[in-house]
């Protein structure tokens, strides 16, 4: 007993200093049991020899706002889970540290170029119904906001989808946008606090659409094996979000979160991505056979990223248009 | 508010005054950590739609779901029917019910292809469509009619049974019944149902949008919630809370102006019976019970059966979430109830107790996301938040229980010192023996109410828990938000079936084993 202890009184800081832990910021359901997050770990920690922590916190924006809260004292080394919708806001804070090395076989619908952030995957937004219940679907903004079609969307002052909404029409409209919003109000049911909501309300049947992603009718189809789920694709080009991660300047484990953001375009990381996140790969890493069956739209025309001003002005016309 | 009188115990002083602090640290202290940490920013004149619409749904809330409770209290205050109890039990319930719960149990009655839309349709009319204000009042008022009807329905128990036998022999008219008996209770009892609740509804915000129909139905929390998670803007969270806490104030002062404790004296303690044998009253109240039943009930059964169906496919991480929803809700409940029943007792011996008692209710206007961003500013310089996130929620979950607990438990309070005050000091009964063998007894009932609606508030609260949530830690609420999260819509009516059955069950055994077992 007595070797026993002093064996392991010996040995303890050793082995504290041999496994690194890395804190990564990301969003809940990034780290549920159904989310990437138990796989990643398994496959990073296998490789690193050290402890890979999640730390759950909200969603993208609530973990921007954390870390300006936390500021030096945060433990995060690495965050996951920001969108473009979000860099530019996130790059201006200067919490974030340069890339070590540029990611390697990105396959993005467009071109990609930072060297601050790494894309770890992509979707487009698009609606979502029912394919027994509706059969005639509108095929861009115009066409449904004449339709008397009814959809339920999230709100850009406190949802990320709800944001790219937003962020889609004015892309595709420009100045036309508010005029969209206006046509569209009478087809707008509710407007939800999150995706959570307007997706539940939907498959109860409260709108004949939702805003969501193309890939949604996959996780029905491969997990739920239900074919009922489609998306419909608009001839304007489809919102494109395009999930990044980043190292914070404070890290003090730089070298371990480098190799995290390297490990992020491996096949370890990108093969779990799309049955877990049901989102696409950004290297082209093999999807499942039901992703084969989803719409592959274009992007909508316009930058990939936007600034805080535009962002903002972007909202206060969406929230103006639909109070008339 | 009868005369001032001593303390009951020379612990009542410092006690009393710890728990002020308290509150005083909690209302204050994150506006002020906001205030100072804010570097530019401010409120704009966008926000003026949301502030009207936040009073305008929060007032109608209020006054429709009191005006509702009236009759529906008095009903359950004079008859006796098979089911009572367990009637009186389940207008606990929909309080507890996380907001996104109740909305989706709405839905599948009063929804586009809700049931009552459904039954329109065989008749050619409908689908319903609620969307709007009609929508957001729906939803609050199913949330707070029963809120309202308990606080009531303690106002009517409150008078001596013998009053109702008198009343009988000397054969009052009803007016006369209304002006000895309704009146009081109701000044007593309406003006602190009125106030809970539009503090309640000006403080909610999922509900309001989701039922609202768009962004016309913006409330000031949506705006607080916007400007610190998007536009971290704390200058203007912080305003924006300070509106919340000047409207707070005068609806405070509004109802301590128009309300004034029932004065009915002490009865026998003879149980109730009722004299009034008409009929036309009986098939009334019958009408008034069965309606507000199917209104209460029926969004539950939804829920019920949806739930049913996940509880197949509940996640593996349920039982630890709900070990960690407990001991949080058991935590906050114990703390709400120290505080509530020290500052209870402050108010009723100082001479300020007017204003301490307008000064707690103030928590209740409180932004969550208000305190817990304040805290957390507070706290980071010295720990890091994440590891006193569950005494942090615990003590957030307390503080929003605190008002509730504290209008049901006052009028209880002065109601012993009214009747049995002078009575114990002739007898020299102080400190713990006079609550044990006086008070305790004699609020056991709204002991009970306001214990269990504090538990089960804590139980279901999911606001201040994700501004922490630390890695590992999952309560019941955020397991259910994740799993909407990763289109797990059926087990997550699972895990909300275990949290509504579990929050409800807390609130029954507090609340129950206040009643005692005939009530």
């Amino acid at each position: 007993m007595k070797n026993f202890l002093f064996a392991a009184a010996f040995c303890l800081p050793f082995g504290s200093v041999a496994a690194e832990t890395l804190t990564v910021y990301t969003y809940d359901s990034f780290v549920s049991d159904w989310g990437p997050g138990p796989q990643i770990k398994t496959a990073f920690e296998a490789e690193c020899d050290c402890t890979l922590e999640f730390v759950s916190a909200g969603d993208g924006a609530a973990m921007l706002a954390r870390l300006r809260l936390e500021g030096e004292r945060t433990e995060a080394d690495v965050v996951l889970g920001l969108d473009n919708s979000l860099m530019e806001q996130a790059r201006d804070l200067g919490i974030f540290a340069p890339l070590a090395a540029t990611p390697e076989g990105l396959a993005l619908p467009v071109a990609w170029e930072d060297d601050t952030f790494v894309p770890y995957d992509w979707g487009y937004l698009a609606f979502v119904y029912d394919n027994t219940r509706l059969t005639e679907v509108p095929d861009s903004f115009e066409a449904l906001a004449a339709s008397d079609l009814s959809i339920v969307i999230q709100d850009p002052r406190s949802s990320t989808p709800g944001l790219g909404l937003a962020l889609w029409v004015k892309a595709a409209y420009g100045d036309d946008a508010a005029g969209i919003w206006q046509r569209l109000s009478d087809n707008v049911v509710t407007v939800t606090k999150g995706w959570s909501e307007a997706y539940g309300m939907f498959l109860e049947g409260e709108a004949d659409m939702v805003l969501s992603y193309t890939t949604s009718p996959a996780y029905h189809l491969i997990a739920e094996d239900d074919a009922s789920k489609s998306a419909v694709q608009f001839s304007e080009g489809h919102y494109l979000q395009v999930e990044v991660a980043a190292k914070l300047v404070s890290s003090e484990h730089g070298a371990l979160a480098d190799g995290f953001l390297a490990f992020i375009t491996t096949d370890a990381f990108q093969n779990v991505i799309p049955e877990t996140n049901w989102m696409y790969p950004a290297t082209g890493a093999a999807v499942p056979e039901g992703f084969g069956s989803m719409i592959t739209p274009a992007p909508v025309g316009g930058a990939l990223t936007i600034s805080d001003a535009d962002r903002k002005a972007a909202v206060e016309e969406w929230v103006h248009a639909l109070s008339q | 508010m009868g005369a001032r009188v001593e303390p009951v115990s020379r612990l009542t002083k410092p006690l009393g005054i710890a728990a002020l602090i308290v509150v005083a640290v909690l209302v204050l202290a994150p506006v002020g950590a906001l205030l100072l940490r804010a570097e530019a920013g401010g409120v704009s004149a966008a926000v003026w739609p949301a502030i009207r619409f936040t009073l305008l749904q929060a007032s109608l809330s209020a006054l429709i779901s009191v005006a509702l409770a009236v009759p529906l209290a008095k009903a359950l205050a004079r008859r006796a029917f098979f089911g009572r109890g367990l009637m009186i039990s389940l207008l606990g319930a929909p309080f507890l019910l996380p907001s996104i719960v109740a909305v989706l149990g709405l839905l599948a009655i009063w929804g586009r292809s809700g049931g009552v839309s459904d039954i329109l349709a065989l008749v050619g009319l409908g689908p319903l469509d609620i969307y709007g204000l009609n929508g957001v009042l729906l939803a609050h008022v199913f949330f707070n009619l029963p809120l309202a009807t308990r606080m009531l329905l303690q106002g009517w128990q409150a008078v001596p049974s013998e009053h109702f036998r008198l009343a009988a022999q000397l054969d009052l008219a009803p007016r006369a019944r209304f002006a000895l008996f309704d009146i009081p209770v109701l000044r007593g009892a309406a003006p602190s149902a009125l106030l809970v609740i539009f503090m309640l509804c000006m403080s909610s915000f999922a509900v309001v949008l989701a039922l609202g129909g768009g962004p016309k139905a913006s409330t000031i929390e949506l705006a607080i919630y916007q400007a610190l998670r998007f536009e971290f803007d704390l200058a203007s969270a912080a305003q924006l809370a300070m509106v919340q806490l000047v409207f707070g104030l005068a609806a405070a002062a509004l109802a301590f102006h128009f309300g004034k404790a029932a004065q009915f004296g002490g009865g026998l303690g003879a149980p109730f019976q009722n004299w009034d044998k008409r009929k036309g009253p009986k098939l009334l109240d019958g009408a008034v019970l069965v309606l507000a039943a199917l209104f209460v009930a029926l969004p539950l059964l939804a829920i019920l059966a949806k739930g049913l169906v996940g509880l197949a496919a509940l996640p593996s991480g349920l039982w630890g979430a709900f070990v960690v929803s407990f001991g949080v809700a058991m935590a906050s409940t114990l703390l709400a109830l120290g505080l509530s029943l020290a500052l209870a007792q402050l108010i009723e011996t100082s001479k300020r107790g007017g204003a301490i008692e307008l000064f707690a209710l103030l928590l209740l206007a409180t932004s969550p996301f208000v305190i817990g961003t304040g805290l957390f500013i507070i706290i980071n310089p010295f720990a890091s938040p994440f590891a006193l996130a569950l005494p942090i929620t615990a003590l957030i979950n307390a503080a929003l229980a605190l008002p509730i607990m504290l209008r049901i438990l006052r009028p209880a309070l002065s109601r012993v010192q009214q009747d049995y005050g002078r009575l114990a000091a002739g007898l020299g009964l102080s400190g713990w023996a006079r609550f044990r063998l006086l008070t305790f007894p004699q609020i056991r009932p709204e002991l009970g109410f306001a214990t269990g609606l504090a538990a089960a508030l804590s139980m279901g609260d999911l606001g201040v828990i994700t501004l922490f949530a630390p890695p590992d830690v999952e309560t019941l609420p955020l397991l259910m938000y994740r799993l909407m999260g990763s289109y797990q819509m059926e087990a997550a009516a699972g895990v909300a079936l275990v949290l509504v059955a579990s929050s409800f069950g807390l609130f029954y055994l507090f609340d129950k084993g206040g009643r005692g077992a005939g009530v």
